[in-house]
C-alpha cells in the first residue's frame, strides 16, 4: 500500500459534516468535534503537530495518539458504527463519549450538552440518565450474580429492588440468558459474559448505547440472533446506538453508517453503501475487499432505468416500435401512475398487431416478480434466474422506479477497481464524490438506511 | 578512620532532643492516649483471662469452626490445652490482648491511610518510603522512645507495636485496591456510581482477598512485636521469654516459645481462613472448578 500521501478529510462521503462550533440540530444525539486523545508525556506538543498534519507515527516520540481529530454526529435513532482494525482508537474514541476519557482537544457532546463542561456530578446525573456502556472485556462485577450485575444501573439510579430486579430479569430474558440469574459471572462462558454487559446496559434503559464490540464474543449464530435483536431494538425503542467492531460484515450489516478509522484518524464517514462503492482511499477500497457484497448492496444502488416501458393504454404497433428501437424481446407495461402491470413480449406484440388488437391490454403476461429497492442483491438472484427479463424495482405503492439487468447484478459483485494510485490523480476521491457520475440519472438516489 | 574521614554525625543526638521535646510538650495528650489505652488493654485482657480456662479456649474453638472447619477448631483446642499445661494460659490471654489491640489500631490507621494511597499517587509516593523505614527499622528500637514517652507497662509495647506492625496492612490494601480490573471500575463510572459506591462495592469488596492478607500479616507482626515489648514489661508470653533469657532458663523459655508459636498458628489460620471466605474470593473459586 502507498504512504498516504493525502490527509483525507473525514468522510468524504458524510453528509454535510458539523462544524467545529455550531450548536447541533436538535435531532443530533451525539455530537463529536474536532476530537482527539492523545497518551504520555507531551500531549500538547504531539497535538500541535497533529493539527499540522503529522500522523500517529511522526509524534510517537511525543505520546500515543489514539484518536486524531474526529468529527461526526450522530442522529437520535441511527446506529452508527466505528469500524477499524486493532489499535485504531475505537476503544478510545467510545471512552470519550461518555467521559470516561477526557479528550486532549475538541469537544463532545450529549444531547446539546458538552460534556467538559459538566462538572462531576452533572456527569453522573448524565452517565445515569442518557448513556449506557457495553465494555468489550465485559467489565462485569465478579463477586454479583448475573441479576444483580443486570440491575447494577438501577441500583445506581435509586429504583427500588422489586421494580429493578424486574426490569434486570426482562433485560436477562431478552438477551437469552432466562435461567442463568442467579448464576455468577465467573460460571458463564465469554459468550454468555457478554451477554450480561449487553443486558446491564439494556437494563439502564438509556437514550443512548455505547458497545464495544459487543457481539465479539458471541458464536455466530447467537451474534446474527444479537444483531437482529439490536435492529429491532433501535427500531421499536428508537436508540441511538454507537457500534464498535472490527467485523465489516457486522457493521454493514447494522450502521445506519459507517465511520472508518485507521491509525487514530476517520478515514471516511458514509453508509454502507457509500464507503463499498465509493472507498475514500486505498485503504477503505482493500478492507471493504472482502465484504459480502450482495447482502449489503440494495437493489436501488444498482438499478437502473429501464430501456423500455410500454403505456398499458398504448397499442402493439407502438410497443413492438419501441422494443425494436431498444433491441429488447420483450418491455414492462405501467399504467398511466408508473404502476408495474406486467411485460409483453415482442412475438405476443407482433400477433396482437396482426390481430388487430387496439391495445396491448389483452396481452400484458404478469408472470414477474418485483423486488423493493431495499431488497440485498443475495436476494435478487432468484428471481434474476427466473426469466430473461432484468428485475423489475418496485416501491410500496407498486411503481416501477428501475430495473436490475443481470448484467449489472454481475457487476455488483466485483468490487470496483482501485482508485488511482495517487501520481495519476491526486487526491481524486477526495474531490470527486461521485465517480459515477457520468451515469446519475441510471441511479435513484441511495436513501439512508438502505444498507438494510 | 572513618573517625577522621567523616566527621561524627550526630543523628542519634539529634532524635534523643526531638523525643525530649516531644515528651514535654505533648505531656497531656501522652496522657490521655497512655490513659485511654491501658484502660482498653485492661478490659480485653479482663475479658479473655478472668472466665475459667475452658470457657475461652471453647469460644476460640468454636471461631476456628466457624471461619474455617472442625479441624482448625480441633487443632486449636489441642493447642490451648497444651499452653494451659505448661502453665502459660494467663500469660497468653495477655499476649492476645495486646495483639488483638495494637492489630485493630494498626489497621484502623492502615487501612483508610491504603485506600488513600491507592487513589492518590502522590500520597503513595510520600507513603511508600515511610513504610519502608517503619518495616524495617529494628523493631525494639521503637521500644525505646515509647518507653520515654509512656514509661512502662503495656501501653509503650502497644504503641512501638502499632507502628512496626502497619506497613503491611498499608501495603496490601493500596495493592489490592490498585489490583481491581480497571474496566470494572470504569463500569461503575459508567453508569453513573458516585466514587464512594465505587469504593464500596466494587474496589473494596474486589480487593478484600488482598486486604485480608495484609490483615494477617499486621496480625503476625504484631505478634512478634508484642513479644518483644515483654522486654519493657509489656507483660504477656514475652515477659517469660525475657526472664528465661536472663536467667538461662530453658525450660521456662521454651514453654513460653510453644505458647507462641502455638498460638501464632491459631491467628495465622483463622485470618486467612477469613480472607477465603470473603465472596469475591469465592467467586474465584467457582471459576476455577
Ligand atoms: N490508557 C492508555 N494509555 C496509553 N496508551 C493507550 C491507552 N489506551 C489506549 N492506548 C493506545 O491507544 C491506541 C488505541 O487503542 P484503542 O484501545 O482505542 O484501540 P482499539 O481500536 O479499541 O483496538 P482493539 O480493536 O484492539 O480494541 C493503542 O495504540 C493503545 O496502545
Ligand atoms: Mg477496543
Amino acid at each position: 500500500m502507498t504512504a498516504p500521501s493525502i490527509t483525507p478529510p473525514a468522510g468524504t462521503s458524510a453528509p454535510a459534516e458539523p462544524s467545529t462550533s455550531a450548536p447541533p440540530a436538535p435531532d443530533v444525539a451525539v455530537a463529536v468535534r474536532g476530537v482527539s486523545k492523545v497518551f504520555g508525556r507531551r500531549p500538547a506538543e504531539a497535538m500541535r503537530r497533529l493539527a499540522q498534519g503529522a500522523s500517529r507515527d511522526d509524534v510517537k516520540a511525543l505520546g500515543t495518539a489514539a484518536v486524531i481529530d474526529a468529527s461526526f454526529d450522530v442522529r437520535r435513532g441511527e446506529i452508527f458504527v466505528v469500524m477499524g482494525l486493532s489499535g485504531s482508537g475505537k476503544s478510545t474514541l467510545i471512552r470519550m463519549l461518555n467521559g470516561l476519557l477526557k479528550p486532549t482537544s475538541g469537544q463532545v457532546l450529549i444531547g446539546g450538552e458538552n460534556l467538559a463542561a459538566t462538572d462531576a456530578k452533572q456527569l453522573r446525573a448524565l452517565r445515569r440518565s442518557s448513556v449506557s456502556m457495553v465494555f468489550q472485556h465485559f467489565a462485569l462485577l465478579p463477586h454479583r450474580t448475573v441479576l444483580d450485575n443486570a440491575a447494577y444501573p438501577l441500583e445506581i439510579q435509586g429504583v427500588g429492588k422489586a421494580e429493578r430486579r424486574e426490569k434486570a430479569r426482562t433485560a436477562i430474558e431478552l438477551t437469552g440468558l432466562g435461567g442463568w440469574e442467579d448464576s455468577l459471572p465467573s460460571q458463564l462462558s465469554g459468550g454468555m459474559r457478554q451477554r450480561v454487559g449487553l443486558a446491564r446496559a439494556l437494563a439502564a434503559d438509556t437514550d443512548v448505547l455505547l458497545m464495544d464490540e459487543a457481539f465479539s464474543a458471541l458464536d455466530p449464530l447467537i451474534r446474527r440472533e444479537m444483531q437482529e435483536q439490536l435492529i429491532e431494538l433501535q427500531q421499536r425503542l428508537g436508540k441511538t446506538i454507537i457500534f464498535i467492531t472490527h467485523d465489516l460484515n457486522e457493521a454493514m450489516h447494522l450502521g445506519d453508517r459507517i465511520a472508518v478509522m485507521r491509525d487514530g484518524r476517520i478515514v471516511q464517514i458514509g453508509t454502507a453503501e457509500q464507503i463499498l462503492s465509493d472507498p475514500a482511499n486505498d485503504y477503505v477500497a482493500q478492507f471493504v475487499a472482502d465484504v459480502d457484497r450482495t447482502r449489503v448492496l440494495t437493489a436501488s444502488s444498482v438499478m437502473v432505468r429501464p430501456a423500455v416501458v410500454v403505456p398499458v393504454t398504448g397499442g402493439p404497433r407502438q410497443a413492438s416500435r419501441a422494443m425494436r428501437e431498444a433491441q429488447v424481446p420483450a418491455a414492462f407495461v405501467v399504467d398511466r401512475q408508473r404502476v408495474l402491470r406486467g411485460v409483453v413480449h415482442d412475438d405476443d406484440a407482433v400477433a396482437a398487431l396482426k390481430a388487430g388488437q387496439e391495445s396491448v391490454e389483452g396481452i400484458v403476461r404478469d408472470a414477474v416478480t418485483p423486488v423493493s429497492p431495499d431488497t440485498p442483491l443475495a436476494e435478487i438472484f432468484a428471481p434474476a434466474a427466473e426469466s430473461s427479463l432484468p428485475v423489475a424495482v418496485t416501491d410500496d405503492t407498486g411503481r416501477l422506479v428501475g430495473v436490475v439487468p443481470r448484467v449489472t447484478l454481475l457487476e455488483a459483485m466485483v468490487p470496483p477497481d482501485q482508485p488511482q494510485t495517487d501520481e495519476s490523480v491526486p487526491g481524486r476521491q477526495a474531490t470527486d464524490p461521485t465517480p459515477d457520475g457520468d451515469a446519475p440519472t441510471d441511479r435513484v438516489a441511495a436513501d439512508e438506511g438502505g444498507a438494510r | 578512620m572513618t573517625d577522621t574521614l567523616v566527621p561524627r554525625l550526630p543523628l542519634g543526638q539529634w532524635v534523643d532532643w526531638l523525643v525530649d521535646w516531644v515528651t514535654t510538650t505533648f505531656r497531656p495528650l501522652f496522657r490521655f492516649i497512655k490513659d485511654v489505652l491501658g484502660g482498653v488493654y485492661d478490659g480485653l485482657d479482663a475479658v479473655l483471662a478472668s472466665p475459667p480456662f475452658w470457657v475461652v479456649a471453647i469460644v476460640l474453638a468454636v471461631l476456628a469452626l466457624l471461619a474455617k472447619n472442625w479441624k482448625l477448631a480441633l487443632g486449636s483446642l489441642v493447642g490451648f490445652v497444651v499452653i494451659a499445661g505448661v502453665n502459660q494460659w494467663d500469660n497468653a490471654m495477655e499476649t492476645l490482648a495486646l495483639v488483638l489491640l495494637s492489630a485493630a489500631i494498626a489497621l484502623l490507621v492502615a487501612i483508610p491511610l491504603g485506600i488513600w494511597a491507592a487513589r492518590n499517587d502522590r500520597v503513595s509516593a510520600i507513603v511508600r518510603p515511610v513504610l519502608d523505614f517503619m518495616q524495617t527499622m529494628p523493631g525494639f528500637v521503637y521500644l525505646i522512645p515509647t518507653v520515654v514517652i509512656f514509661l512502662t507497662g503495656p501501653v509503650p509495647g502497644i504503641i512501638a507495636t502499632i507502628i512496626f506492625a502497619m506497613a503491611p496492612g498499608v501495603r496490601f490494601t493500596e495493592l489490592g485496591i490498585r489490583q481491581v480490573d480497571k474496566e470494572v471500575v470504569e463500569a461503575g463510572h459508567a453508569f453513573g456510581a458516585t466514587p464512594a459506591r465505587i469504593l464500596g462495592q466494587i474496589q473494596l469488596p474486589l480487593a478484600l482477598p488482598t486486604v485480608m492478607a495484609g490483615v494477617n500479616q499486621v496480625i503476625m507482626l504484631s505478634l512478634s512485636m508484642v513479644v518483644l515489648a515483654g522486654m519493657v514489661g509489656a507483660g504477656g508470653l514475652g515477659e517469660d521469654v525475657v526472664a528465661a533469657l536472663q536467667r538461662v532458663d530453658v525450660a521456662l523459655g521454651f514453654e513460653a516459645g510453644i505458647a507462641v508459636v502455638i498460638l501464632a498458628m491459631f491467628l495465622d489460620r483463622v485470618t486467612a481462613a477469613l480472607g477465603e471466605r470473603a465472596p469475591v474470593s469465592r467467586a474465584l473459586v467457582a471459576a476455577r472448578d
